[in-house]
Order: C-alpha cells, then sequence, then structure tokens
C-alpha cells in the first residue's frame, strides 16, 4: 500500500536542513470505539516535517486527515504512536500549535479585535504590556487586511474575513506550527484565490511551518512544498508524498502552463482518482 | 406599541435638541412639503398598533357591563368597579393608613420580594445549570429529580418552608426562589449542552483555565437559553407571588387580594388584578430586553 516517495520535478531537489525534524508523526494510528465496535481510523502515519516546511495532507473525505490534524493538534489522543514536536512528545493542545478551523471558529459575542486579543492576551500575559499586546494584536489584523474591520462582529462580515481574522488570531499565538484544517474549503472560488494568495505571502514573510488539510488538488500545488495523499479509510494511511519543486514566492498565473506544476497536478489528480478512487459510499460528500 | 411610542419621542427630542442651539445662528426653515407628511405616516403607523387593542377592550368592558348587569349577577360590572375603586385606580401612591395604602406601594412591597426570591433563584439556577450542563455525572444524578421536582406547584411548597423556616418572610422568598429555579436550571443546562464543540476547541487550544472557561466561553455562548430560563423564571415567580404573600401578610399585592376576597371588596379584587398582568407584563419584557442587549451577537449567530 505505502509507494515510495516520488519527487516529480527534475530539477535539482530543494536544500532541507540537516539534522532532527522540527515535527516528527512517528507510527501514528488512531482508532475509535463505540461500545463493542472499534474501527481503526488511522494506520502507522509516519511524517517528519521541517522547520519552515508549508506540507499539505490530501485525500477523499473520511480518510481521517482531520483525524491526524487534530491529532497533531492534541485535540485528539493517539492509540498508538507519538507526534514530536522539537523532540518533546505533544498530547495536549496549546497554542504552539494553533489551529485555522474550517469554520472559522471565532466568537461571535466578541469583536474582531476582542477575538484576537483573547488570544494574545492568554499566551503573552506575562510576556507582553497592555500596550504591547494592543500593538501585536493590531499588528497580526494588518498582517491578514483585517485591521479596518476591528470593531466589527463576525456576523457582520463576510467568510473570507472571518477566515482572515482566523488565521490573524492563530498566527498571534506565535505558533511553533501553523495547523490550518480545510481553510478555504467554505469560501467561494474567487475569495479562496484571494485568501490563498494572502496566506502564500504570509508563509513567505514569516517562514513559519504549515500543516494544511485540503481536497484542492490546486490548492495544494500552489502552496505546499510537499504533498501528502492519503489512502481512503478504514486504517488510512500515507499513500504517496508528493515533493513540489517549485520556487517561492509563487504567481497563480504564471503557473498555468508551467511544466512542473502541471506534473505535479497530474500526480496527485491520478493518485485519488485512478489508483484510490474514493469509495462510492463517501463519494457523495 | 412601547417600541414605536418611544422612537417617536426619541425623534422628536433629537429634532428639538438640534434646533436650540442652531438658534442663536440660522434657524431652519421645516420643509414645509415633507415635515406633515413624515408626521402624518408616523402618526398613523402609531395608530394601527394602539387602535385595535382599545377597539377589543371597549367591546369586552361592554360585553361584560351587559353580562354582569343582570339581577343575578355574581360580579362587579366596569362601571362599578369604577365607582368602588377609584381611588385605587387614580392614584396608586396614596397613604391613608397603614393598611390603606395606594397599590403602587403594595406592588413595590412584592417587587422586592420577587427581586429577592428571583435574585436567588438566577443565581443558583444559572450555578447549577453549569454543573448538569459540564458533567454527565452530575446530569444523570440530577436531571431526573429536577425533572419530579418542577412540576411541584408553587402552593405546595408552603407548608413545608413553613415548617423548615419557622417564618413567613423567608418562606415567601423561598416559595418565590423554588418555582422560578427550574427553567433556569434547566435551560443553562441545555445551552452549555449545546456549547459548539469548536468554542471548546478554541479554549482547549488557548488553555483557557475553569475561570476563564466559564467568563469568556460558558456564560457568553450559552446566555441566549439563560435569559429564555431567566424570562421564564421571573413571568414564574410573579405568578408565586400571590401565594407566598398569602403566608406574609402586611402589604404586599398578593395579600391585598386574600385580603379583600375576605372581605368581600370584589372590585378591589379586578383592579389588583389588572395591575399584576401589567406588572407582570413589563418584567417579562424587561428581562427580554435585558437579554437583547446582553446576547448581542451571539443569537443571530
Amino acid at each position: 500500500m505505502i509507494a515510495p516517495v516520488a519527487p516529480v520535478s527534475h530539477t535539482t531537489p530543494r536544500a532541507k536542513p540537516a539534522g532532527r525534524p522540527f515535527l516528527q508523526i512517528d507510527g501514528v494510528s488512531k482508532s475509535f470505539v463505540r461500545g463493542s465496535m472499534v474501527s481503526e481510523v488511522l494506520s502507522r502515519i509516519d511524517l517528519r516535517i521541517d522547520q519552515g516546511e508549508y506540507v499539505a495532507i490530501i485525500g477523499h473525505s473520511g480518510c481521517g486527515k482531520s483525524t491526524l490534524l487534530n491529532i497533531v493538534a492534541g485535540l485528539l489522543e493517539v492509540t498508538s504512536g507519538a507526534v514530536l514536536l522539537e523532540d518533546k512528545e505533544v498530547n495536549a493542545p496549546g497554542p504552539d500549535r494553533a489551529v485555522v478551523f474550517q469554520n472559522h471558529s471565532l466568537l461571535p459575542w466578541l469583536t474582531v479585535y476582542d477575538n484576537v486579543r483573547l488570544a494574545v492576551d492568554k499566551v503573552f500575559s506575562g510576556a507582553k504590556s497592555r500596550k504591547e499586546r494592543h500593538a501585536w494584536t493590531m499588528h497580526n489584523l494588518e498582517l491578514v487586511q483585517m485591521a479596518h474591520a476591528k470593531d466589527k462582529r463576525p456576523m457582520e462580515i463576510s467568510g473570507g474575513m472571518k477566515q482572515r481574522v482566523g488565521i490573524a488570531r492563530a498566527l498571534a499565538m506565535e505558533p511553533k506550527v501553523l495547523l490550518l484544517d480545510e481553510p478555504f474549503g467554505a469560501l467561494d472560488a474567487l475569495t479562496r484565490a484571494h485568501l490563498q494568495d494572502s496566506v502564500m505571502a504570509i508563509h513567505q514573510k514569516l517562514k513559519n511551518t504549515v500543516l494544511m488539510i485540503t481536497h484542492d488538488v490546486d490548492e495544494a500545488v500552489l502552496l505546499s512544498d510537499r504533498i501528502v495523499m492519503m489512502t481512503n479509510g478504514p486504517a488510512a494511511t500515507i499513500g504517496e508524498v508528493l515533493e513540489v519543486d517549485l520556487r517561492r514566492p509563487r504567481k497563480r498565473l504564471e503557473l498555468v502552463d508551467n511544466a512542473t506544476y502541471i506534473h505535479a497536478r497530474a500526480g496527485v489528480l491520478e493518485f485519488l482518482y485512478a489508483r484510490h478512487k474514493a469509495p462510492t459510499l463517501q463519494a457523495a460528500e | 406599541m412601547t417600541r414605536s411610542a418611544a422612537t417617536i419621542a426619541r425623534i422628536e427630542t433629537k429634532e428639538n435638541g438640534a434646533i436650540h442651539p442652531a438658534s442663536a445662528a440660522v434657524v431652519p426653515f421645516p420643509d414645509p412639503t415633507r415635515e406633515p407628511g413624515r408626521l402624518l405616516a408616523m402618526s398613523r403607523e402609531a395608530g394601527a398598533i394602539v387602535v385595535p387593542p382599545l377597539i377589543v377592550l371597549t367591546l369586552i368592558l361592554l360585553v361584560w357591563q351587559i353580562a354582569a348587569s343582570g339581577p343575578k349577577a355574581t360580579l362587579p360590572t366596569p362601571l362599578r368597579i369604577w365607582q368602588d375603586a377609584k381611588d385605587l385606580i387614580v392614584d396608586p401612591f396614596f397613604v391613608i393608613g397603614p393598611q390603606d395604602i395606594g397599590l403602587g406601594w403594595r406592588v413595590l412591597t412584592s417587587l422586592q420580594r420577587v427581586a429577592i426570591g428571583f435574585g436567588l433563584a438566577a443565581v443558583v439556577g444559572v450555578a447549577l445549570g453549569a454543573l448538569v450542563g459540564q458533567s454527565l455525572w452530575a446530569m444523570r444524578g440530577l436531571d431526573p429529580i429536577f425533572q419530579v421536582l418542577r412540576t411541584v406547584p408553587p402552593l405546595a411548597w408552603l407548608p413545608i418552608s413553613l415548617a423548615a423556616f419557622r417564618d413567613s418572610a423567608p418562606s415567601a422568598i423561598f416559595v418565590i426562589f423554588i418555582t422560578a429555579i427550574w427553567p433556569v436550571i434547566i435551560n443553562t443546562a441545555v445551552g452549555i449542552r449545546n456549547i459548539p464543540q469548536d468554542y471548546r476547541n478554541v479554549a482547549r487550544i488557548l488553555r483557557l483555565n475553569q475561570a476563564e472557561y466559564f467568563w469568556r466561553i460558558m456564560v457568553p455562548a450559552a446566555a441566549p437559553y439563560i435569559f429564555t430560563g431567566l424570562r421564564i423564571g421571573i413571568g414564574l415567580s410573579w405568578l408565586a407571588i400571590v401565594a407566598a404573600e398569602m403566608l406574609t401578610g402586611g402589604v404586599g399585592i398578593g395579600f391585598f387580594i386574600w385580603d379583600a376576597w375576605n372581605s368581600s371588596r370584589l372590585s378591589d379584587i379586578v383592579v389588583a388584578l389588572v395591575y399584576i398582568g401589567v406588572i407582570g407584563f413589563v418584567l417579562d419584557r424587561l428581562v427580554a430586553l435585558v437579554g437583547h442587549f446582553a446576547t448581542r451577537g451571539v443569537a443571530a449567530a
């Protein structure tokens, strides 16, 4: 089932920093027990992610990719195996692994500013003064171009704007790893493209380590350094890992007829729709 | 009805306020073509809200008058009530003797009792509701007991509370408390059980402690439910006031009805019923209004 890593590109491979991996997912399995029924969702997932790397996990719905992200976030416990961040095992949620949720999860009773400020106050209560926390909150809102709406409540802004605030809240925690759980899944195509560009620009600027769940092939190829393709559940595992060797900054329009881009895209499509077709039951999403 | 009237009043004061400072320099001419039209439309709108209930009320009074006019009628007619209880209707705040005071004073005394009983019920109810909503064990243990106790009518609590407190004042407050607390507990628990997993996840990632979680997530997220419970609770506690004040005597509106019945002043009872109805309506709207402001953003999300 596990195919060897197959680099698609024919150019020189990306230079990687030597040494131990930054984030290490080590033989992680996850089973859910309901009564006497035990269903294995994830089976022996192994993945190493370097600092500053942008990794996308792609797979059909129901393959357990969100489960994997929740395990890295610490929101779910592993059945066996471990997740290590800088050689320390993580088994509880924390601001060092901030999550951007698919449905933004902003607190509706707080303004845009207060949503970010809540995170800033909590994470930097000892380290920053009141004034610095205010400045840091505004800095992160400016980073996602949402400073103008700081006094609005989540219900008063559009879906794309909510997701921007969600990203600002996560970035404001200065996480070691940024976890994106289908962050653009609920957005229309134009808003989605706009937001993808913003995320690319932010990643370029901050060089943060990102783990992103997606089911959008173009999104995965455009944004990531590596694409992790998951087999279908039950007992899903990593089927293949694809290096996307495209220089940054990447421009959406220039990539349309780029050979590496087309090749990578074809590789993912082939994996998802030829070799690991979605079971008919799960096809109706 | 009340809201539109208030809006009109606010607009008028605003216009007055704007004209005053301006009159020192330039006197703005009211637009002769548009101003009367707007006023007319506004008064028409207000009329559409006020007129129907007035007509229906008049009809009801008329039917009542005719029905209670017969020689064998047991209840007083509206005209008779007006003659008997004119002092009670016209002036709510007169003081003649220690037991001969306006209904306004009596209502205030009753409201004070309700405030204490309902206030306690709100605090204890939200706390117990939070416990039941948070802990599965507490829910399984307490919920069946709550479901049984909440069906006990206010009057049935009287003897047991008298036996327990051996004093009428705390017993009366206890009756209001025990009547109002159930909807607060049950709605709070439902609200807390319905907090979306996403908010809990946010709290976990931020590592909010128990107190932070309670104030920053739990209370605001469950606020719409809590206020539904409080609104039902204030209605019930006002319902329990007559039962509670049968015990305490003195000056409450509930005791006034009991006292009037014992001395066959039927007209006074009818007036007191109207007082209780109007105050109950105002209390309900008051809690709804506080809830509206307290849950801004959450209810519509």
